[in-house]
């Protein structure tokens, strides 16, 4: 394994549940994974990455996410991505990232009215993402979703823009689960340094798991955090 | 002094659950052809001048009661 580890670190909300497996997935693939109170007043001292993890935040009241995003340490979060910095959200981290503004659209009830859990087939739109370098474009991913809350949606001007720009990540191949506009299972920032998507690839790291496709964008996203740990230290 | 927040799901935007409502109270035999499901909040505000109420909840609709996405709201000051 390379070094350094780069720092990535993984906020936890009251009400959050993967933060654990996603420290652990990127742990093992590399990092130096650090769980972080939403109450803390800053991120760690040379922190390359930011995770938000899946989970409940605040219960989901009101709307999911939309309470989460006002937590101390997502002031620094917002300071972290405005400044470039590497933020993925994954599932409820997604949700709180589109209520924050920094990810376009919103993550809706699924049209089915129910909480679906199961693995779904992803294809990978862009590979030229700090989320996705590891990927073949075009390949099929396949990583398990849990949500209730899962359908994307923007209005058409938005879609339309956001095709223009290349910033739909990840679609659902095959069926839609959610109902998503356009299929879309990931989204990017206009600058490609925040993505946000509902399927967990931290809970498919591992062929024991089930699938092992999920370590395809976390090491992607380890791999751009440890370039960036590598500049600092040459700088 | 009170006020009533009203959250609805913007014209033009799906609304799952009022689509599942709506179906379930035709199954019931009520003659109903469309439902929206939205959201009410009672509030009491620190201030007894409606002007300023109103500032001020039209803040709170915009920076945590709804959003502006795939929400409208209506603020109904208690009189």
């Amino acid at each position: 394994m390379s070094e350094p580890r780069p720092r990535i670190a993984v906020v936890s909300f009251p009400g959050s549940l993967d933060d654990h497996d996603a420290v652990w997935a990127l742990s093992a693939l590399g990092a130096d994974a650090v769980a972080v109170w939403h109450a803390e007043p800053a991120l760690p001292a040379g922190t390359t990455a930011v995770v938000l993890p899946g989970g409940f935040s605040y219960g989901d009241y009101l709307r999911c996410g939309a309470i989460a995003r006002f937590s101390p340490v997502m002031h620094k979060v917002v300071e972290f991505a405005e400044a470039g910095g590497l933020v993925l959200g994954i599932c409820n981290g997604f949700q709180i990232l589109s209520e924050a503004g920094l990810v376009p659209g919103v993550l809706r009830q699924n049209r089915s009215l129910s909480f679906i859990c199961r693995d779904v087939t992803l294809r990978v739109e862009r590979t030229d993402t700090p989320f996705t370098s590891r990927c073949e474009p075009q390949q099929r991913l396949q990583i398990p979703i849990k949500n209730n809350e899962g359908c994307w949606f923007a209005d058409d001007e938005t879609v339309t823009r956001l095709e223009a720009s290349g910033q739909i990540v990840l679609r659902y191949h095959g069926e839609d689960p959610s109902g998503s506009v356009m299929a879309i299972a990931g989204v990017c920032n206009e600058a490609g340094n925040v993505m946000g998507l509902m399927p967990h690839p931290e809970h498919a790291v591992d062929p024991l798991l089930g699938s092992g496709d999920g370590a395809l964008i976390l090491a992607s996203l380890v791999d751009a955090a440890r370039e960036r740990t590598l500049a600092a230290l040459a700088a | 002094m009170k006020a009533t927040v009203l959250v609805r799901p913007k014209q033009g935007i799906l609304d799952p659950q009022g689509e599942a409502t709506r179906g379930a109270l035709q199954k019931l035999g009520f003659r109903v052809e469309a439902t929206r499901v939205g959201r009410v909040f009672d509030l009491e505000v620190a201030t007894s001048d409606p002007g300023e109420a109103k500032a001020e909840i039209k803040r709170m609709c915009e920076q945590l009661l709804a959003n502006p996405l795939i929400e409208s709201f209506e603020i109904e000051l208690a009189t």
